[in-house]
């Protein structure tokens, strides 16, 4: 299991805009660097990206819900 | 009517100001905050307040029903919207008045009339000021186009009428480029929207945003001068001062008295801001918009006028007149604000919401610290990164760079990245000393030296 964490406290989304699919669904593949999620921070949007490949696993906070810097947001195995 | 308990609307420095004027008017003040802001300053400022929801602002400062729920439950009588969130949102000036509230601002009508930009331009033209010359509709025809640009005047924007995200859109600076590139924005806009008719808009080159402080009651209007805010990053204000040092008297005249013609036609209610760009080269000016509230930028005009604006609102929307005529509204002196944000300059201006560690402030004379911190608040991550504002008043505009520049050196905020560095290098440099500056100067600042 390698967990993805929020760089940065704020608001997480798991899909790139209202009513789009969600940037990884469970069984993907993925590649360090890869996008999981969007932080809104101040009125910016910023980009959480893997920090290792793995299998995308699922999504461990909600969307649209509050984040603390350092928290865990995706799980990958 | 006077209004005897204010529901502030709002958060950040801009709740805590609306506190101060209303308490110099005796009025009760009820602060709203969401499960975010609890430990906030104006909510310890206020005589009350009450809790309308969770973080995100759209379940809480944007939520009309929650806000008029809240200000019905603690028995206002008003409500302060502030700046940003409802102030200009017709739906929520008419909740309030359906509520039997008073909504500190002009009525809905006139906020939709002014936040329509066709509305506001044809509002500005009956009221002879004058605005951006272009094209009276959508055309298709190339010589048409050059007639039209001939008399409007190169550069001309060409702008895909069914337009929008900047396609189709194309400058050209003479006929020749015109005949050229018209029939590309065409192909484009046809491409992109299906329809290949655009319109002509004339480009003001190195254009400076000043913008014109008015004051209504329904009966008359007055004017508190201009304010320069030429100095922006991604259409956000840094760096504002009253008077512009770019108008001559003549200019400025003319430039105050068309913002009252305009505010005068409306029968304007409450604060508001003409704004233009105007053109240094040939002294003209052109309406952009009007805004229906208070400015950010306002302690500026406070400075400069010596009027408390914030009361002066409250005031009104309770029922009274102005309490003063326009030649009694005096111009002393030049002020400037730069606004001090939660943000890192040195990498891509990334937010830095955090805890407060450390807050050192200079409030020598003529200084002003308008903000909402204190040493071990910490500021959220869900609202905008403006901490506060610095605000400095001399007796002309090279004393106030040196106020401004010594009050930034004395201001420490640890705890947080902010902006206070990039400011002090603009209150350095030659170019911002002698006013030389327009719109799109300071992105290109920022590019070369962070």
């Amino acid at each position: 299991m390698t967990d993805i964490q929020s760089p940065l406290p704020g608001t997480f989304y798991f899909t790139p805009s209202p009513g789009e699919p969600q940037f990884k669904n469970s069984g993907d593949a993925v590649s360090e660097g890869d996008v999981i999620g969007l932080v809104e921070v101040m009125k910016t949007f910023v980009e959480v990206k893997a920090t290792a490949s793995g299998i995308f696993d699922r999504y461990v906070i909600g969307n649209e819900q509050p984040v603390q810097a350092g928290q865990t947001i995706a799980k990958l195995t | 009517m006077t209004i005897k308990r204010l529901l502030i609307a709002n958060r950040g420095e801009i709740a805590v100001r609306i506190i101060k004027a209303a308490k110099t008017l005796g009025i009760t003040t009820i602060q709203v905050y969401s499960e975010a802001d609890e430990t906030m300053l104006a909510v310890s400022m206020a005589d009350e307040s009450v809790c309308i929801g969770p973080p995100p602002a759209a379940q809480s400062y944007l939520d009309i029903d929650v806000i008029i729920a809240a200000a019905l439950e603690m028995k206002a009588d008003a409500i302060h919207p502030g700046y940003g969130f409802l102030a200009e949102n017709a739906a929520f000036v008419r909740a309030v008045k359906d509520a039997g509230l008073i909504f500190v601002g002009p009525d809905a009508n006139l906020i939709e009339t002014m936040g329509n930009k066709i509305a506001a331009r044809q509002t500005a033209i009956a009221a002879g000021v004058p605005v951006v010359p272009g094209s009276d509709g959508a055309i298709s025809n190339l010589d048409e186009a050059v007639g039209v640009a001939e008399v409007i005047g190169y550069p001309v924007m060409i702008k895909a009428a069914a337009g929008g995200g900047g396609r189709g859109i194309r400058i050209a600076d003479d006929e020749a480029s015109l005949r050229r590139l018209a029939p590309q924005a065409q192909a484009e806009a046809l491409a992109a929207f299906g329809d290949d008719s655009y319109y002509l808009e004339y480009v003001v080159v190195n254009a400076r945003h000043i913008e014109v402080q008015v004051m209504g009651d329904g009966d008359d209007v007055v004017h508190f001068f201009e304010r320069e805010c030429s100095l922006q990053r991604r259409r956000q204000k840094i760096w504002e001062e009253a008077p512009s040092a770019s108008l001559d008297a003549e200019t400025r005249k003319a430039l105050c008295e068309s913002a009252v013609n305009l505010a005068t036609r409306v029968g304007y209610v409450g604060a508001g801001t003409v704004e233009y760009l105007y053109e240094e080269a040939t002294g003209r000016f052109f309406f952009i918009e009007m805004n229906t509230r208070i400015q950010v930028e306002h302690p500026v005009t406070e400075f400069i006028t010596g009027f408390d604006l914030v009361a002066e609102m409250i005031r009104i929307a309770g029922g009274a007149k102005l309490s003063v005529r326009q030649d009694d509204v005096p111009l002393n002196g030049h002020s400037i604000e730069v606004r001090i944000n939660a943000e890192n300059p040195a990498f891509h201006f990334l937010p830095s919401p955090g805890t407060i560690t450390k807050l050192e402030t200079a409030h020598d004379g003529g200084v002003r610290f308008d903000h909402f911190l204190y040493e071990g608040y910490t500021v959220p991550p869900f609202y905008d990164s403006l901490l506060g504002k610095l605000i400095v008043h001399g007796q002309n505009r090279a004393e106030a760079i040196a106020m401004l520049h010594a009050a930034l050196k004395s201001t420490k905020i640890e705890g947080v990245e902010t902006t206070i560095e990039l400011l002090i290098a603009l209150a350095e440099d030659d170019n911002v000393k002698m006013g030389h500056f327009h719109t799109g100067w300071l992105e290109n600042w920022i590019e070369k030296n962070f």
